[in-house]
């Protein structure tokens, strides 16, 4: 057979059809549909392979083509279907198309954690001399690796302080391709009035892109006021049980084409088994997310009222300077809380740390187990006390991320070991 | 701790090695032994694995009990309780038992001349009346299957133990989110894994949970020697369902009070089987047994005939028509076509179970969706026929 003879027949009906305009297998029904029923069905095919009610977990590395002729049509590009499983594997399209459709997208990348994901997609837009810049509270691995290595690459990091558009807009040159925000941060949880960030980026043309993995698509959707691009760490809410490492970009089909490819070629992918359990996490992301949008509101006005509290930053408090952009903009406040101890040195606010009895002490939020860590500890252990102050970290914070565990328990436990 | 925290951190204590806040799998089959003729914690996965274990903790804390085993299916767990029987015993179950147990029950335990008398489980006086001097089991279901029916359970505790039998539940359409039977004087609860306590359709297993550690030493002696225990990945996917097993049935129990009111309302619905519902003859006990929740589970009865039932079956959109119970996808089936298929018509008319019968299992759906969904199924059918 010539190589440039004409396809005889279309080619044969695929197992798991890719495309979701496929006519033959219909997707599950979810336009106009509740956040629960999106969670649930959303981006998944109302017929699976087998019959099955859950999709199965397809281990295949590589994807058999039945001739050279069905070859042929596929690497024309007139058949759509898996070729090889960096490229793309079934499982990972299903949660692809479920959490663009949580984060009203027209396209959404998964990475095999949070930082690849951002890697990704900034390694896919900047280019030697192109300038990118942040506001100051971003995730530090996010800006170190701009710092430290796209800058080996000619790419120009500029820092602003958070929620200042004015200096934000004064850093933008010509060569400026991405503005970065997280919102809210962390540990401040500084809510971005994501309208204003989007409309700077439209003004100057440059991409925006939103790091909301403290938000959620439940709370917030930040394609919806203009954002470019989304970022989640899938470890956190959307996986939600502590057991996956996960990321995600979303954002419009074509701004994400050359993501894809270039993941494809870096190969930051997951495996079947862990989007699987991705899938299954995010069948209950609303419940957990109504759970942990509550423990946190209950959890952030006790500890606000307590004695031995200074100060709580939590957006769904009064208190916060973000309260307003909060209140106007996100549905949920999430399950983050972060609280100063009064007049409490290092070594006391590590007491109230060990004397909690249900939160672990560990990195990492968004689970259905509670977590606490004092972030002079944790994270900032390395930085000298000057740095901190620069940070905003002093050495009486701890941040707890609220579990989907009974809030009278949390608020039990919390008190006795602030009373203690 | 209240249930929720339990069912999050009871079993899942912090890996003492490395720290992990999940439990690991241990796929192990064997384990190495402090020496020779000594024991460890584990020897051999058959009897014993740290993921089975921690799941078998967790379980046993959610029902009140003081130990819990795990089993690869429900019938498994059930079929361990039948062999604590001998040769002449004789089990008294309900008459609208499960159909697995039921043939169990008849064409298996009969085999080792084990015999078994039905009987109406929300009547005290016919369950006596059952019960024989070589009565060893009551078995009953904590809400029957299809017709909502619910025993008093401390009743039958009562007569079990005055008549020196056993009393087993299957908790399975309630989970323990409504009801802890041991809390009843019930000695064993079985769940079938697969429905709520794994909760993603992805999982089959089943558990028994007991508050004598007697009783569990004789069941755990069953397990082993006969080996259907659960795989350590299965026990790790339950383990993780359970975590939301308390959020999932809320939600899907008031969801399903809502539709169950919302059926009740319908010009083409006969009747609701619910036992949220005040009319349902099970509701008093219900009400008193349970979290003044009613579980996800329920039954409506259509004006209409066994095809126009099977075609609103078929055309819901969001529903899918599956058997089975306990999902986060809401599923829909005809039990005299499905379910219930295998009993004789006859009986199926004896039991109430009408062709009309549809049972529905809510899941995580936004109600309003689910609504919808049998809304335009319902009318879809009567529309075309022209009858309505």
């Amino acid at each position: 057979m010539a190589i440039d003879t004409p396809a005889q027949r279309p080619p044969k009906p695929h197992l798991t059809p890719l495309a979701s305009e496929n006519s033959s297998v219909s997707m599950q029904p979810t336009s106009g549909r509740g956040p629960g029923t999106v969670s649930v069905h959303g981006g998944e095919y109302r017929s699976k392979p087998g019959d099955a009610i859950p999709d199965p977990i397809f281990c295949a590395a590589t994807y058999a083509f039945d001739s050279t002729e069905e070859l042929l049509h596929y690497v024309r590009g007139e058949s759509e279907r898996e070729e090889y499983g960096r490229y793309g594997n079934p499982n990972e399209r299903a949660v692809e198309r479920k959490l663009a459709a949580l984060d009203a997208s027209e396209d959404a990348i998964v990475f095999s954690t949070g930082m690849s994901a951002i890697v990704g997609l900034l390694m896919a837009k900047l280019s030697a001399g192109d300038e990118i810049i942040f506001f100051d509270q971003c995730y530090r691995r996010s800006r170190e690796f701009c710092l430290k290595h796209l800058s080996r690459f000619g790419v120009v990091t500029h820092q602003v302080p958070t929620g200042d558009f004015a200096a934000m807009e004064r850093a933008i040159t010509p060569r400026t391709r991405m503005l970065v925000s997280e919102s809210p941060t962390n540990p401040h949880l500084t809510v971005i009035d994501l309208e204003q960030f989007a409309a700077v980026g439209r003004a100057h043309e440059v991409e925006t892109l939103i790091d909301a993995t403290l938000a959620t698509p439940m709370n917030v959707q930040p394609l919806k006021f203009g954002v470019d691009y989304v970022l989640h760490s899938a470890t956190k809410y959307l996986g939600g049980h502590n057991d996956l490492l996960a990321g995600v970009i979303c954002g419009s089909r074509a701004g994400l084409e050359s993501v894809r490819n270039l993941r494809g070629i870096m190969g930051g992918i997951n495996s079947a088994h862990n989007l699987y359990l991705l899938q299954r996490g995010l069948k209950t992301f609303e419940l957990r997310m109504q759970r942990h949008n509550e423990n946190g509101m209950r959890v952030a006005r006790f500890l606000e009222d307590h004695p031995r509290v200074e100060r709580v930053f939590y957006p769904g408090l009064q208190s916060h300077p973000s309260h307003q952009v909060a209140a106007r903009t996100m549905h949920g406040f999430g399950g983050l809380i972060s609280f100063l101890v009064k007049d409490a040195d290092w070594q006391e606010t590590a007491r109230v740390v060990d004397a909690a009895r249900i939160p672990r002490i560990a990195p990492s939020l968004g689970g259905v187990e509670s977590l606490i860590e004092q972030p002079l500890i944790m994270s900032y252990y390395s930085c000298t006390p000057e740095e901190r102050e620069r940070f905003g970290i002093p050495d009486n914070m701890i941040r707890y991320s609220c579990g989907i565990e009974n809030a009278e328990d949390l608020i039990a436990d919390l008190q006795q070991a602030l009373d203690g | 701790m209240k249930f929720r925290t339990r069912a999050i951190h009871v079993g899942n204590e912090v890996d003492p090695q490395t720290g992990a806040v999940v439990i690991p799998i241990h796929l192990a089959s064997t384990f190495r032994q402090p020496g020779a003729g000594k024991w460890g914690t584990f020897d051999y996965s058959r009897s014993g694995n740290p993921t089975r274990a921690a799941l078998e903790t967790t379980i046993a804390s959610l029902e009140g009990g003081c130990g819990a085993l795990a089993f690869s299916s429900g019938m498994a767990a059930i079929h361990c309780v039948t062999m604590l029987l001998k040769q002449g015993d004789h089990i008294v179950a309900g008459c609208d038992l499960y159909g697995g147990a039921y043939r169990l029950f008849h064409q298996i335990s009969s085999r080792a001349g084990i015999t078994v008398t039905l009987a109406d489980m929300t009547d005290i006086d016919a369950v006596r009346g059952a019960i024989r001097p070589e009565t060893r089991l009551l078995w009953a279901e904590s809400i029957g299957n299809p017709l909502f029916t619910i025993p008093d359970l401390a009743a039958l505790a009562e007569i079990a133990h005055q008549r020196g039998a056993l009393l087993g539940v299957d908790n399975t359409f309630a989970t323990p989110v409504l009801v802890r039977p041991l809390q009843f004087g019930v000695d064993i609860v079985m769940h079938s894994a697969t429905k709520y306590l794994g909760g993603h359709s992805d999982c089959l297993g089943g558990t028994l949970a007991v508050s004598d550690p007697d009783l569990h030493k004789q069941l755990y002696f069953v397990q082993n020697a006969t080996g259907a225990v659960l795989d350590p990945l299965t026990s790790y996917l339950v383990s993780r369902g359970i975590k939301t097993l308390d959020l999932r049935v809320r939600e899907q129990s008031a969801s399903a009070m809502r539709v169950a009111q919302w059926l009740a309302e319908h010009p083409r619905v006969k009747r609701v089987l619910y036992p949220g519902l005040s009319y349902h003859p099970g509701h008093p006990l219900a009400a008193h047994q349970f979290d003044q929740l009613f579980g996800p589970m329920l039954c409506f009865e259509l004006h209409a005939d066994f095809a126009q039932t099977a075609a609103v079956c078929e055309a819901t959109e969001l529903f899918t028509l599956a058997v089975s119970l306990g999902a986060v996808e809401s599923l829909i089936e005809q039990p005299a076509s499905m379910s219930h298929a295998s009993y004789a018509a006859e009986d199926r008319a004896r039991f109430g179970i009408s062709d009309g019968l549809i049972r529905l299992s809510i899941g995580l759906e936004d109600v309003e969706d689910i609504i919808a969904d049998l809304q335009q199924a319902i009318a879809r059918v009567f529309s075309s026929d022209g009858r309505s």
